[in-house]
């Protein structure tokens, strides 16, 4: 479905992506890890053309994003939905206008329907009382479920998430995997989640790739994945006392 | 496209060589902010076609003209008070005080009203336009808009153009109005010129082709206010500090047009 061919980008001087080869199949959950700083938001913005390579192609099914533009760009766009860090909502409208944006602007539905859409996706992020607060009234875990709500309400085929889990309480981070879960089994949305955090990753991935150097030096399944012996890989582990047998109970 | 790759360049190797990249950027930067307000004003039908874009644009005039009223009316009838006092004085030397109607009119008119209702929207207006596209840019909520397939410029950038375009002529006009009773009430109160004389003679003078070059003016000032400050906001990098640097730079660059194409505009309608 999406497909990254032999990209690179070069960005300050140095490859950000060096030469990423990788294809993510429909319905997947691909969890992208890595340190700080080593392009996996990159890797997140060449699949919507925020970014384009330097070379090499990125392609979503027969189109291929990093060459399209204008109408043809807007409607491989319009199969996305994306968690911004912040959430990047809107300031100046509610928590339920900003997700009522999307279908205002793009679809033709009339005002009951979008009101009914709108309940249902605040609904599945847990923030069915909170629609009609603004922005800066609610925590920042309320406005990453928020912006969740937005990115699925037009029922994207696929859903990109750029640390989803940063900055929140455990209890809020699990809530939010769960929900990444529940989407991926409930609408059937590919979803390609960006994270520091190994054991949401390991809770909520169908496969997790370690981005390092501008590559994936470890792509596997989770069971895999704590199991390998790779240096990279294993430090990333050790650091977050994720053992080959999982989590380590200290 | 709004969100742009992110530049690096090497250090320049000499001071030719910074100028010339000075030279280069600034080129590029008109080029880039030209076609952004060309397709703002590309996008005016696309307000008209839902209640949605009409509201909002009536919002934004609400913004950039009811609440800028305030200083208008205060450097609108100083302005004139200034110029009628100024010149008044010199004509009474020559015992022609009773003409500084038809200058304070012609004045106002022709440059005064479109240059300071231009500097006060650059400085209200249009540097509140660039934090806040510039605050949006930086959080990501340009990039969001872009993604959901909603051009940021129609979104953002369009509605306040129509506004800016339809309040500017609007406030200036305004402007050149308290203007003239400032000067009245300078006449009235200081030259001893009376009110009926005042008023005579500043229409007696004023010609039509004065009103309609300044309006001119006051819409050329609108579009170049609108159309550096979205520039600025939509690429600012660099968080907080960025928001900051692009704003200065909006009401810096929003100045300096205004300057420039006043004069531009002036010379062309009215030869020496």
């Amino acid at each position: 479905m999406i497909k990254f061919d032999k990209v690179t980008k070069r960005l300050g001087g140095r490859n950000i992506l060096d030469d990423l080869s990788f294809e993510i199949a429909k319905g997947e959950i691909f969890v992208i890890v890595g340190p700080s700083g080593t392009g996996k938001s990159v890797t997140l913005k060449h699949m919507v053309r925020l970014l384009t390579p330097t070379s090499g192609s990125v392609w979503v099914d027969d189109s291929e994003v990093s060459a399209v533009n204008g109408s043809e760009l807007d409607r491989v766009r319009e199969r996305f939905g994306y968690l911004f860090q912040g959430g990047a909502l809107l300031g100046w409208m509610s928590v339920a206008d900003n997700i009522a944006l999307p279908l205002r602007e793009k679809t033709k539905l009339k005002e009951p329907e979008i009101r009914e859409r709108v309940s249902e996706a605040l609904r599945m992020v847990g923030l069915e009382n909170d629609g009609a607060k603004y922005p800066n009234e609610i925590s920042g875990g309320m406005q990453k479920r928020a912006g969740l709500a937005r990115a699925i309400v037009r029922r994207p085929e696929i859903v990109l998430y750029d640390e989803p889990t940063s900055g929140l309480d455990p209890v809020t981070a699990r809530t939010i995997d769960h929900l990444i879960r529940q989407l991926n089994e409930e609408l059937g949305i590919t979803s390609v989640v960006v994270s520091h955090d190994l054991q949401g990753a390991l809770l909520i991935a169908d496969r997790i790739a370690m981005l390092t150097g501008g590559r994936f030096v470890e792509v596997s399944v989770p069971k895999v994945f704590v199991a390998t012996d790779q240096a990279d890989v294993r430090g990333f582990l050790d650091a977050q006392f994720i053992t080959k047998k999982g989590v380590d109970g200290m | 496209m709004i969100t742009r790759e992110p530049v690096y360049a090497d250090a320049p190797s000499n001071l030719l060589d910074c100028g010339w990249r000075v030279v280069l950027q600034a080129l590029g930067d008109v080029g880039r902010a030209g076609c952004l307000t060309a397709q703002a004003l590309m996008m005016f039908p696309l307000l008209f076609t839902s209640s949605r874009s009409r509201h909002e644009v009536l919002r934004q005039m609400f913004v950039s003209g009811i609440k800028s009223l305030a200083v208008i009316t205060v450097v609108g009838m100083f302005t004139g008070m200034i110029l009628g006092l100024q010149v008044g004085l010199e004509l009474r030397r020559f015992s022609k005080e009773i003409y500084i109607g038809s200058a304070v009119m012609v004045s106002m008119l022709r440059e005064m009203g479109p240059f300071m209702t231009g500097l006060i929207l650059a400085a209200c207006v249009g540097s509140s336009m660039a934090a806040q596209i510039g605050t949006m840019t930086v959080n990501d909520e340009v990039a969001a808009l872009e993604i959901m397939s909603i051009s940021p410029v129609r979104f953002l950038m369009a509605p306040r153009m129509a506004a800016m375009v339809i309040m500017t002529p609007v406030l200036s006009f305004y402007t050149c109005v308290l203007g003239v009773i400032g000067g009245g009430i300078v006449g009235l109160t200081q030259l001893n010129v009376p009110w009926d004389q005042y008023i005579t003679v500043a229409m007696d003078i004023a010609r039509e082709r004065d009103l309609y070059v300044g309006m001119l003016k006051a819409l050329a000032f609108g579009i170049i206010i609108t159309g550096v400050s979205c520039y600025e906001g939509f690429t600012t990098t660099q968080g907080a500090v960025g928001v900051g640097q692009a704003t200065r730079r909006s009401v810096i660059t929003s100045f300096l047009l205004i300057l420039v194409f006043g004069y531009v505009i002036s010379r062309l309608f009215y030869d020496v």
